[in-house]
């Protein structure tokens, strides 16, 4: 177990320090992206504390990114900001979205499974149509910044350091609460929600506040892709794809896992990224994605990193099995393999003595 | 003396059908209740009442003295009302030691009120952590603190279930068919656990198919039939009451009459 974690760490540290070195390479794309793939590492780790801790599939993440999108474009429009100012408005992008959040909870956390999936989505419907539809977020024309006159060199750089900050302090703060109390509270809830609130456990409380945590990171992430996108747009600050994307990501890295969600991230965008650039119709790459999603939740419903641990684990364990048949001889009667499995899971004499 | 645990002329329908009709019991402090009836009399819908998971249409609850009505299941929890269900409920996917701990979060905090606590400090402190595998050695599972509860029998889960009510110290704890599916060793077994408890003060009320069970463990038992409790009494009088042999035992009483001879 301790070399496991010995592991993680290594691996941990060794993508944190390729990651830091990324935007010194200089090429410019190469930094776009990366930016692109911080911002879903985020939103997916964000997203993982609340739907994949409690196990409820929000489909309206997009609708805490798009107000992050919308606050910091209109506080950046009427006070007429530009430049590192604008950066300094990302946390009160996030801190709106967490303000959304609260009635956006208190309505749809009163349901459970596919009916709070219907209601998420719904709820991302309507902002969508505020954000079309009111004067003063521009409608379908949207708001854009002023001009930013930076190098064109190095003009992703601080938005890419920026992305790496809020990737890496989200996944901090979902590894902090996975074994916290609030987080083991999360945990209970997605096992038996009735039976936790039996327990003692405020199960409306916990879950708002998953939910609003998750909402405030995304909506910090909405408030930087305003900022690096240089528009917010109704398609594109409340894109349903952006919901799928997310989610998807968790799933296949490993729902409700810590590390599955920046595996599947790190995985999946680039991808996304690259399947752009290959076909002119942008919908084919959506169309896959779709594809995608319904193999992974069919044949992957757990996500890979879990599937393969499991795979591992019984590898190892039939390894073991084989070797000790070679050690014991031929089996005598009773197959080795039901033997060892009836020793370890022996109920009434061990529960007895 | 009053009673600890007081349910006072309940009624409950789902749709049409009425599943508790003008209920009442009582359960005495210090004592081991028992309520039995027919499938479908009530026994578990008047738990749920009492617990919280539903409302009351009509009718009382009290905990000591102090009306619990309708309080949702934490509230009921936090005041002293443990419960276990009869199709056993842990969460799987947590470890044995983890299910306790979940159990044991009203407690601690209540031990730390008004002290700042680190939100992400990891759950579950060494004190809690230590009273957690001397409930599970109590209950015969400590060997398994460490495995997901979805690993262990049902036998098994039902002692991990007993044992995270008792991490919480309820005053009374109600048991929805302790032995139901477990082998004849674990029924003693759980049994003599239950007595123990309850000489060191718990009270328990107990719904159970088992007669044997029921007999040989409660001071007093009630009988449900129809959503009514018909009559109530220590067990030798509900034994050979004409309205339960009708009601409930049938032709075994026949047979529960020999063993209470022996």
């Amino acid at each position: 177990m301790r070399s496991l974690a010995l592991w993680r760490g290594a691996g941990l540290a060794v993508l944190l320090a390729v990651a830091a070195l990324v935007p010194l390479d200089g090429n410019v794309v190469l930094t776009q992206v990366g930016v692109l793939v911080l911002l879903y590492v985020g939103a997916a780790v964000a997203w993982n504390i609340f739907s994949g801790f409690t196990g409820y599939i929000s489909l309206g993440a997009a609708v805490f990114f798009g107000v992050g999108v919308y606050t910091v474009a209109l506080f950046t429009k009427h006070l007429n900001l530009v430049g590192g100012a604008v950066f300094a408005l990302y946390p009160l992008g996030g801190l709106v979205a967490a303000a959304v959040a609260v009635p956006f909870g208190l309505i749809a956390l009163r349901v459970r499974r596919h009916t709070f999936v219907v209601v998420t989505i719904a709820v991302f419907f309507i902002f969508q149509l505020m954000a079309y539809n009111f004067s003063w977020t521009g409608g379908a024309s949207g708001l854009i910044p002023q001009y930013l006159n930076w190098s064109e060199a190095t003009v992703y750089n601080p938005f890419y350091y920026t992305a790496l900050l809020i990737a890496v302090v989200a996944a901090v703060l979902a590894w902090a609460i996975w074994g916290s109390r609030f987080g083991l509270q999360l945990r209970a809830i997605r096992d038996d929600e009735d039976r936790a609130r039996g327990l003692g456990v405020k199960t409306m409380r916990v879950k708002l506040t998953a939910f609003v945590l998750s909402g405030f990171i995304i909506g910090t992430l909405g408030g930087l892709y305003f900022y690096f996108q240089s528009d917010a747009l109704p398609q594109y600050a409340f894109n349903p794809f952006f919901d799928l994307t997310v989610a998807l990501m968790a799933f296949l890295g490993g729902f409700g896992t810590l590390s599955g969600p920046i595996f599947g991230a790190l995985l999946l965008e680039p991808y996304l990224g690259w399947a752009q650039q290959q076909v002119t119709n942008t919908y084919a790459a959506q169309i896959v994605l779709g594809v995608l999603f319904l193999v992974v939740i069919i044949f992957l419903p757990r996500g890979i990193l879990p599937t393969a641990g499991e795979k591992l684990t019984a590898l190892r364990a039939s390894r073991q099995r084989r070797a000790a048949e070679r050690a014991a001889g031929p089996p005598a009667g009773l197959p080795v393999g039901a033997a060892a499995a009836g020793g370890s899971a022996e109920p009434t004499s061990r529960s007895a003595s | 003396m009053t009673a600890l645990l007081r349910a006072a002329g309940i009624s409950k329908a789902y749709g049409g059908v009425l599943a508790l009709s003008d209920c009442s019991i009582e359960v005495e402090r210090g004592s081991i209740a028992g309520l039995i009836g027919p499938n479908g009399s009530g026994k578990t819908t008047l738990f749920n009442m009492i617990t919280g998971y539903g409302r009351v249409d009509s009718g009382d609850i009290y905990l000591n003295d102090a009306r619990i009505t309708s309080l949702p299941p934490d509230k009921v929890f936090a005041l002293g009302i443990g419960r276990t269900f009869q199709l056993t409920r842990v969460f799987s996917r947590l470890t044995v030691m983890e299910n306790m701990i979940v159990a044991a979060h009203h407690k601690e905090r209540a031990g730390q009120a008004g002290r700042w606590r680190n939100p992400f400090a990891r759950a579950g402190g060494p004190a809690t952590r230590k009273r957690a595998m001397e409930l599970l050695e109590f209950t015969g599972i400590a060997g398994l603190a460490g495995d997901r509860a979805e690993t262990l029998s049902y036998g098994q889960r039902k002692l991990l279930e007993l044992s995270y009510v008792l991490i919480a110290e309820p005053e009374i704890i109600l048991l929805d068919e302790p032995a139901g599916g477990v082998n004849p060793t674990l029924i003693g077994t759980i049994a003599e656990r239950i007595r123990e408890l309850n000489r060191q003060g718990t009270t328990f009320l107990i719904v159970e198919h088992n007669m044997e069970f029921v007999m040989g463990l409660c001071d007093r038992v009630t009988v449900l039939d129809y959503g009514n409790a018909v009559v109530s009494g220590p067990p030798e009088v509900i034994r050979s009451d004409r309205r339960v042999l009708d009601a409930y035992l049938g032709t075994a009483a026949e047979e529960d009459d020999d063993s209470s001879a022996a």
